[in-house]
Order: C-alpha cells, then structure tokens, then sequence
C-alpha cells in the first residue's frame, strides 16, 4: 500500500562493505544527490538535477548504504503536515487518515511502514521530530554544526541540521555515527571531540536511566492536549521506575520562542529563495521582458501559497522601518531562549517534554489557518533556536495515535538524550 | 488586532520587493491572514533585551584552486544557455 512517501523512487547503491550495508535509506528530497532529481517538494524544481552529492549522501554511499529515494516533504521544508508539497500529501501508516507531521513527512512515512530501513530528514523547527512523533518512529535533530549541511537545499541556515529516523533508538544513532563529523564544504561544522563529546552514538542506547536527573519545563507540557499530557507522564513514570528523577523547570522566555522562530526562518528563507529565478536551474517560465517582472511570473508558478507567504512575511520583517522591530527583537529572544535553556541543563542531564501538543491532525484539517498550523510548532522550535540535540521517541498512544516523547540535551550531548531515549524504545 | 494594519497595498509592495506576482484573491487572502501574524509577531515587544554572548570565530581556508564543477555540469539545469553561458530573459 502506497502513502505518497516517495516523490522519486530509485536505487542508489553504495560501497560494497561498511556499517549499514545492507540496509536501505530514505533521503529527504532537499537533500542533493547526484543525478537523481531533487525536488524540494516544489514545482519551481520539479526537473532539478544536482550534479553533485550533499556530504551526507557521499557518507551514506560510504558507509555501504542503499538509497530507497527522494522522500516527500512539506515544499522547502516550510510546514508541519507535508500537506505543502507539489506532490500530494503524504498518508500516515500509522494512524488512517492522518498527516505524517512535517516537513520531513515521507521520511518518516517510509520508515514506519518499512519502505525504507532508515531515513534522512532536515529539521528546522521540528522537521524530524514532529515526523517521528506523529508517525510512531525515532528521529534525532543534532546538535547544530555536528553534521554537515552541504549539500542541503537551504531553508533557514542558522537553525537547520540533517538527522536519522528510524524504528528505534539504537538504529537512529548508527545512522547518526555515519553522517556527523566535520565537513571542509560547511564551515559551521564543528568537532564533537573537541566540543567535550564524541561519536559513539550507538553504544550509548544501553537503556540504562539509573540516576539520570530529568527537567521538565512546565511550558511544553501545560499546553499540551490532555490524551498526549497523560502518555507523556506515564512514559516518566517508567523512567523513574528504571531509576530516573526528575524536577519541573520554569522556561519563560519559550512563551515568545515560536514568534521568534518563525521571524528569524521566514527571514532567512527570503533571502534563501531569492536565488530562484529560472536562470540558473528551476522553472523559468519562458517569459522575455523586464527582468524583475519575468522572475516574479516564474516566482508565481514555481513556488505554492505557503512559500510565497513565507517569503513575503521574511521580506517585510527586514524591510525598512520593521527589522528593528521584528528581526532584532527575535535575535533577542533566541538568546533568551538559549540563556534559559543552558541554565536548565546546567542543574539537570537532560529535559523532557511531549514532541508534539497535539496529536497527528486529520489530513487536510489545517492548512486554512497558517497561524494555527505555527502554534503546533510550540515545543520543537525552541530548540533550534537554542542550538541544541533533541530526539523524538515513542512514548505510547492516545486513542489510538502515536505520541512522541522529546529529550533535550547539552551541546554535543548526543549521547544524554540517546541513552535516555533508548530506556524507552 | 493588530497596531500595524496591513493593506492590500502594503501586500503587493512586500510582493514587489520579493519578485512575486500575485493575483487578487491571493493579495485578499494574506492581507487578512498578515494581520493575524503579524499581531502574533507583535508579542515580541514583551521580549526584554538580552546581552548576547555569541562564541563566533572565523571559519579560513587557503584561497587555492580546486576542484569544481565543469561547465557543462554547471549549466545543466538552465533552461536557455548559449556559448557555455547561462541566458536570461530577452529584454525587449
């Protein structure tokens, strides 16, 4: 049975030997692969080639792993459904009638319902988590600059990392193992040795919670629906069962971390998504005359409603007379933000909260209402903006829908949060 | 609501500056859904001002030649090219 995961599906055979040959992997389809079309989930690149491969499709290929394909996504990343993509929506496998979450939807779709081993996905305010929740999967958003994003057709640089999504914890982390490290093509990589970790992801997933001290900032969890609230308390209840304590934590400045995620995202992706002109590569449209009014035809047709609503949304929070109020503010309140998170962990190992307020939303209940669709970002993108690895586990069910559990650890604390994580899956 | 009331006409400026053409129903529609956000992005205001401490450092390396895409791989996704360059719209 299909879900629309894929947008393009092919074989991409890697190395003969390696630490995942043998296994299958779903690429994200803003992740660029040599010779194999590359989407974005956007008209504008319906026939865009790359002739070269992002670093973490090189590591995968190296690693001896087979590409399944290009997965389905909300267009340029931009929603929390994949309901935006060109392509058609994505089903959920694990909950009929229901989107898979975004924006790396098909990622997460074609794990859960075995299409692929493993995945890719990109998250920029929650893209591999809200996924991984909503489809009943493991999805892991690293510690910003631990992988490369090379490669990655941009969004909002200063707050996006590729990352694995798997069936479980232990698989998540292996594909963590092959795709982080440095990278001379993105010089905002960093050295996970020479940032007080290392890469030794799997054997971290040990399950072993004994002493490990949780916070919980009472902001993520107040909100939540109250099906999500109580799987969210069970799970710690597990946890303290195996050996964990935890403690509540107050986070005031997340109160303003959605409207300052989507100030900051929306004005990186104008800047972003001015490349698209149809000159170079995407739709151009075929249209002579002005230049500026030829570009914005082939703006027109290439790109969907909730793109252009970014684009103009970034422009005008940067345009004269608004960047101080709008862009300089949001800077504040990412520093706030992460100010108020590394205080919370400097007293706890790691923090927790449900991945997603809400459990998944039938398909096609929220694309009317942008501001609506926003707010379910609440508990992901906070830590985006604060810099920070997070992972999305399964934590059990609400009526019948997956709920998924987020961990929040230091930077380059990778292993906290997986250790903590495989305890429960 | 919002103190900054957004226009139809402040849309098609922002629309201008970003080189997208809209039609009118589209410029009805983010008029209205603008003045929702944008009252939403207000609450930033509450945000007091924070002393940044940014760990930034510069990211060299030697301004050598290197490998590179060819000129063909380079060009292979234009629509129009011409003499191994990519060709923009006619002007007149």
């Amino acid at each position: 049975m299909s879900h629309n995961a894929y947008i393009t599906e092919t074989t991409i055979e890697g190395a003969d030997d390696g630490p995942l040959a043998g296994r299958t992997v779903a690429v994200k389809d803003n992740i660029s692969t040599a010779d194999v079309r590359t989407t974005c989930g956007s008209a504008m690149l319906d026939d865009y080639v790359p002739p070269y491969d992002a670093t973490v499709v090189s590591r995968l290929k190296d690693a001896g792993a087979t590409i399944a394909g290009k997965t389905n996504m909300d267009e340029f990343g931009m929603g929390t459904t994949t309901e935006t993509s060109a392509f058609g929506p994505t089903e959920n496998p694990a909950a009929e009638g229901r989107v898979p979450g975004g924006s790396s939807g098909g990622s997460a779709a074609a794990v859960a319902a075995g299409e692929a081993d493993l995945a890719l996905g990109s998250d920029t305010g929650g893209s591999i988590r809200c996924p991984a929740a909503f489809c009943g999967v493991v999805g892991i958003k690293p510690t910003y600059g631990l992988v490369s994003r090379y490669g990655l057709v941009a969004y909002a640089n200063s707050l996006e990392q590729i990352g694995p999504i798997a069936p479980s914890v232990e698989e998540a982390a292996e594909l963590l193992e092959v795709i982080a490290g440095p990278d001379e093509h993105d010089g905002t990589t960093r050295d996970a040795a020479e940032n007080g970790g290392n890469y030794d992801y799997a054997a971290a997933a040990d399950g072993d919670v004994d002493g490990l001290e949780i916070g919980i900032p009472t902001e993520l969890v107040d909100d939540a629906d109250e099906g999500v609230t109580e799987v969210f308390w069970d799970a710690i209840a597990d946890l303290e069962s195996k050996g964990a304590s935890y403690h509540e934590v107050e986070l005031p400045s997340v109160e303003h971390a959605v409207e300052a995620y989507y100030v900051i995202a929306m004005s990186e992706a104008s800047s972003n998504l001015a490349r698209f002109d149809g000159v170079r590569y995407g739709n151009s449209g075929g249209y002579d005359g002005n230049w500026n009014e030829t570009f914005a035809k082939a703006r027109e047709e290439g790109f969907g409603e909730e793109v252009k609503r970014r684009i103009l949304l970034g422009t005008y929070a940067l345009s004269a007379g608004y960047h101080d109020k709008y862009y300089k503010k949001a800077q504040d309140a990412r520093a706030w933000v992460k100010q108020d998170f590394d205080e919370a962990l400097s007293e706890a190992d790691v923090l927790a909260s449900p991945t997603m307020p809400v459990p998944p939303m039938k398909l096609g209940e929220s694309l009317d209402d942008p501001l609506k669709m926003y707010l379910a970002d609440a508990n992901t993108v906070p830590i985006n903006l604060a810099n920070l690895p997070a992972i999305s586990v399964p934590a059990g069910e609400t009526e019948d829908l997956p709920v998924g559990l987020q961990f929040v650890g230091p930077a380059f604390g990778e292993q906290q949060i997986i250790r903590a994580a495989s305890a429960l899956a | 609501m919002s103190d900054s009331v957004v226009d139809p006409e402040e849309v098609r400026h922002v629309a201008d500056l970003a080189r997208v053409d809209l039609d009118d129903a589209a410029v009805e529609r983010f008029t209205e859904q603008f003045a929702d956000i944008l009252a939403y992005f207000e609450t930033l205001d509450e945000v007091p001002e924070i002393e940044r401490e940014e760990e930034l450092a510069n990211v060299m390396r030697p301004d050598e030649a290197h490998e590179c895409l060819s000129q063909e791989e380079a060009l292979r996704n234009a629509a129009e090219t011409e003499d191994g360059f990519f060709k923009g719209p006619r002007v007149s």
